[in-house]
């Protein structure tokens, strides 16, 4: 068996919290390889991480440097890739390259640092960024897998995808996935959980039960969904991180700013909904009193018609926040 | 030839073709999908997101300015779901734009109102964001941030990446770069192209008011010109058709202003084109500074004076029409009319925002005297009949004033790229061998839209040239300056490639300037430009030397070198970096404005 069909048994799905097949992934670059056998292949490990409450990939790096490697090497070799980038935030770099440094060795993996924030982490904003460009999503099609980086078929994968292709190759792959575990935490941290185990056996695997009134918000701690401790028998979905918040000691229109404020920092000003809609959701919050209404049009513009996924992602948890807990 | 198949939209069977996109298809069954960034000259860029179509089989809306058709496609393009989502996005579109309609180059007649009154969305639902940005100008040039709906058409249509994006988020801004090495060229391609009229050229449109005034002083003799191009794109905010011919109602329509004199630029072309054609003659028979570049375009002239000075001495000397005509009309006509020129004003109505900055060259000034002393555009000119309520549609048609009224074929076709190389072939062929082209159609391959066009000349007799006998030139006919920039290379590589270079920065000549008639797009050019072609093709005279006026005018008045040199050439030398001046919209003229017009 190849290595992409291993994978494709596996059922692995991307990291990042798109989870898209994997191995698909890994079979349109090599069929663009295969199309064009001249033109250049990257590999990209996107280690950006840039949102509140997820940190998991930053534990890999500490605990299974070797995989990393591991999996970005199965994909150089495979692809017959001219070059690797590991792609991480500025402030991270050291870390990483302690972490990570001393299990290249002759492999063409270079560091590629950055401070252009969260959207960076999606892998056209990626590209560009690499790509000396701003930091902006690129229209798709044409997907990064035919013509990526300068044009070429290059690979991005989330760094726990490329651990969790060490892993496969090992024989050791058991279907598990990284999830931090932040906010009004019990237990705080980063644990390896089956990818099937529901958000409430989790926390009581975890000792993160809380022992008062809460909600989590599973998938990013600013775009995740919104969950009811009685909703929590179902897995993660997006990235693999669970936000605990204490119902009492939570101001909800403090949180809702919160996450406001981040996608105003975040967002790039390319497309009219999400420049427009953060603007406009920052103004209105900041009104003493809110039109309810109005937000929820915003919301649901950027929803709809934002054009990445940044902007469409913002409605998920206002939304379900403003339905699940209400705001005053 | 690409596959045809259908779609449907809205249950509706279209025509599509492989490889277009779902907008494309829409719009040429009359369909029409809300969009403000998607310009049929630019790139996708997919950033207004009002085009939202929902497809059937995909599970969320898609743009449908980026999405291709597909054989059996299902589009709706209607649905409530849909609507809401256009009808707000576009209220916040008007949050980040003050909207100043009267001033306004669209006058009222652009998408976004079209689109709100459509879509019923509330154009004050949010305030003004951009109230206090800077309002920029550099050269006649104005960029009002403030309007600005951060579409990015003016970053990429601008032919010398003069524009630029800066910040990020809401803070994004269309900046005019900080880059030393970069200059505009004033070619007004950026406001042709902006959804929101954003961007305008300085006068528009207070210089209407400025020459009622003038009118009014009863010392002051007020002449004006019109540009080749004009005749054929003046209807069109007025309710012509695109392309219309109305030369003469254009005349009579100037007349009922207010304007004492009335001349056609054309008429000055044919000197240009005896000068030039002239001049390219006697620079190939000395093998000097060969190619010899054209210079009616002030933004051709422009580039090469900052980006390129090393190629200046190229450029032909002539004169552009506009000025040789307004130096005629303070010297040759005015002596002729018993008339002191410092009592003339020159006014003249251009395709081109640059013209507002050409005639401000020192180097121009006869006696003292600018040549022409104020320039409108094409959309001014309309503004102004709108404003008298002249139409042009029934208004009775008169000729321009003699002795600059009626212009050779050859001047008419100045108005469209490969016209100003036509017009100099024409008459350089009688310079070379004393006889008049008998098939107008030898210099046929220098015509049409296309970016280049090349052709090779065979001489009707072999020509003796310092650099050897020559048996045929080498043209060619660009227009955009990527496409200059790309015979700039080849020269590079074979400096001898080319003998003679016609250059305009618009696309499509003067008939796509950055001061005419909006909207434009490739098929309203289309029709400019064969429009001037049937007036050519109409004329008895279509020779610049056949000219009489023209060469009554050598005769009585121009033997004279030195006069000749004063009124028909010029020099030109490196050029400095515009400045830029930055202002803001005085709170209380800002919201005044906004007021009157919220109502
Ligand atoms: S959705 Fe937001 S982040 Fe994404 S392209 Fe639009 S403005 Fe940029
Ligand atoms: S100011 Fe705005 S709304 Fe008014 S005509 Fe111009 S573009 Fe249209
Ligand atoms: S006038 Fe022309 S050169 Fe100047 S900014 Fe606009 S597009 Fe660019
Ligand atoms: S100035 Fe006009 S063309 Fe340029 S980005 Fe703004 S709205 Fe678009
Ligand atoms: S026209 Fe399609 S996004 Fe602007």
């Amino acid at each position: 068996m190849n290595i992409i069909d291993k994978i494709k048994v596996a059922g692995l799905t991307g990291r990042g919290g798109a989870e898209f097949p994997t191995a698909q992934k890994w079979q349109s670059v090599l069929n663009a390889k295969k199309a064009n056998p001249k033109k250049p292949v990257y590999v990209v490990c996107n280690l950006s991480e840039g949102e509140p409450g997820v940190d998991k990939d930053m534990h890999i790096v500490e605990y299974f440097p070797e995989d990393v490697i591991i999996g970005m090497r199965a994909a150089i070799e495979t692809f017959h890739a001219d070059k690797a980038y590991i792609f991480v935030q500025s402030h991270n770099l050291k870390k990483v390259k302690s972490r990570l440094g001393p299990f290249i060795k002759r492999l063409p993996i270079v560091f590629f640092p950055e401070d252009r924030g969260y959207l960076a982490g999606e892998e056209t904003a990626l590209i560009e960024t690499i790509e000396g460009n701003r930091t902006e999503p690129r229209l798709k099609p044409p997907y990064p897998t035919e013509k990526g980086l300068f044009g070429c078929p290059t690979l991005v994968n989330n760094l726990e995808t490329f651990y969790c292709v060490s892993r496969i190759l090992r024989g050791e792959y058991n279907s598990t996935r990284f999830i931090s575990i932040r906010g009004d935490a019990r237990n705080p941290g980063v644990f390896e959980m089956p990818c099937t185990a529901t958000i409430e056996h989790i926390l009581k695997k975890t000792k993160n039960v809380p022992r008062f009134g809460y909600f989590v918000q599973v998938g990013g701690g600013a775009s995740g969904n919104i969950l009811l401790p009685e909703e929590l028998e179902t897995t993660i979905k997006g990235a693999g991180s669970i936000m605990i918040y204490g119902t009492k000691k939570t101001d909800g229109r403090k949180l809702m700013k919160r996450w406001v404020e981040f996608f105003y920092r975040s967002n790039c000003g390319k497309c009219a909904p999400c420049r427009e809609g953060v603007y406009r959701l920052r103004e209105e919050l900041g009104k003493a009193k809110p039109n309810w209404l109005i937000l929820r049009a915003v919301l649901e513009t950027m929803r709809d018609s934002s054009f990445c996924p940044l902007g469409k992602s913002v409605h998920e948890p206002m939304m379900s926040f403003m339905e699940k807990i209400g705001v005053k | 030839m690409p596959k045809k198949f259908q779609i449907k939209i809205d249950g509706k069977n279209i025509d599509a073709m492989e490889g277009e996109t779902i907008l494309q298809a829409a719009l040429r069954s009359n369909i029409d999908i809300p969009h403000l960034c998607q310009h049929p000259d630019l790139s996708v860029r997919a950033n207004c997101r009002m085009c939202m179509v929902s497809v059937k089989g995909i599970r969320s809306l898609v743009t449908a300015c980026s999405t291709n058709v597909a054989p059996g496609m299902e589009i709706i393009s209607k649905s409530p779901a849909i609507k809401r989502s256009r009808k707000f996005n576009l209220e916040m579109i008007f949050g980040e734009h003050v909207e100043d309609c009267p001033v306004c180059v669209w006058n009222s007649r652009c998408d976004l109102l079209k689109y709100r009154k459509e879509l019923n969305s509330k154009m004050l639902r949010f305030e003004d964001r951009k109230v206090r940005r800077p309002i920029y100008e550099f050269g006649p040039i104005v960029f009002d941030q403030t309007k600005c709906i951060d579409c990015r058409n003016c970053v990429e249509v601008c032919p010398v990446e003069y524009l630029e994006v800066s910040g990020k988020g809401s803070e994004i801004g269309i900046e005019p770069s900080a880059n030393r090495k970069k200059d505009c060229i004033a070619c007004g391609q950026c406001i042709v192209h902006c959804p929101a009229g954003a961007i305008k050229s300085v006068g528009e449109y207070s210089a209407i008011d400025k020459l009622e005034k003038l009118f009014k002083q009863k010392d002051k003799i007020v002449v004006v010109q019109f540009a080749p191009s004009i005749r054929v794109s003046i209807g069109e905010e007025l309710g012509l058709p695109y392309g219309a011919a109305a030369t003469n109602q254009l005349s009579a329509g100037l007349r009922a202003l207010g304007f004492n004199y009335v001349f056609d630029t054309s008429a000055a072309a044919d000197f240009t084109t005896i000068e030039e054609a002239s001049e390219a003659v006697e620079r190939i028979k000395k093998g000097e500074n060969l190619p010899i570049f054209t210079s009616c375009c002030p933004s051709w002239v422009m580039f090469m004076e900052f980006n390129r000075p090393d190629y200046v001495k190229h450029l032909s000397t002539a004169r552009s029409p506009e000025i040789m005509l307004g130096g005629l009309i303070k010297t040759y006509w005015a002596e002729k009319e018993k008339i002191d020129p410092k009592q003339i004003i020159s006014v003249s109505v251009m395709p081109c925002t640059s013209k507002k900055f050409e005639i401000e060259r020192p180097e121009f000034k006869i006696n003292g005297l600018k040549p022409v002393d104020i320039v409108i555009t094409t959309r001014e000119l309309s503004r102004w009949l709108l404003n008298k309520k002249i139409d042009l549609k029934k208004i009775k048609p008169s000729m321009a004033d003699n002795p600059f009224g009626d212009p050779s074929g050859a001047g008419v076709i100045y108005g469209a790229s490969g016209g100003v190389m036509e017009s100099a072939l024409r008459t350089a062929y009688w310079i070379l061998t004393g006889e008049n082209l008998k098939d107008y159609n030898l210099f046929k391959n220098v015509r049409g839209l296309d970016g280049i066009k090349r052709a090779v000349i065979k001489l009707p007799r072999p020509l003796k040239t310092a650099k050897g006998v020559r048996t045929e030139l080498r043209v060619v006919v660009t227009n955009m300056i990527k496409n200059a920039r790309l015979i700039l290379d080849e020269l590079k590589k074979d400096p001898s490639a080319y003998d003679f270079v016609e250059v305009m920065t618009c696309p499509g000549g003067c008939i796509g300037g950055g001061g005419q008639s909006m909207p434009v797009d490739n098929s309203i050019r289309e029709r400019r430009a064969s429009s001037l072609y049937v007036i050519d093709g109409e004329k008895k005279i279509r020779l610049a030397h056949e000219n009489p006026a023209v060469l009554k005018a050598y005769d009585d008045y121009f033997k004279d070198v030195n006069k000749k040199h004063l009124v028909f050439h010029t020099k030109f030398y490196p050029k400095n970096r515009t400045k830029i001046i930055t202002r803001r919209r005085v709170k209380a003229d800002g919201a005044l404005q906004s007021d009157k017009y919220k109502k």
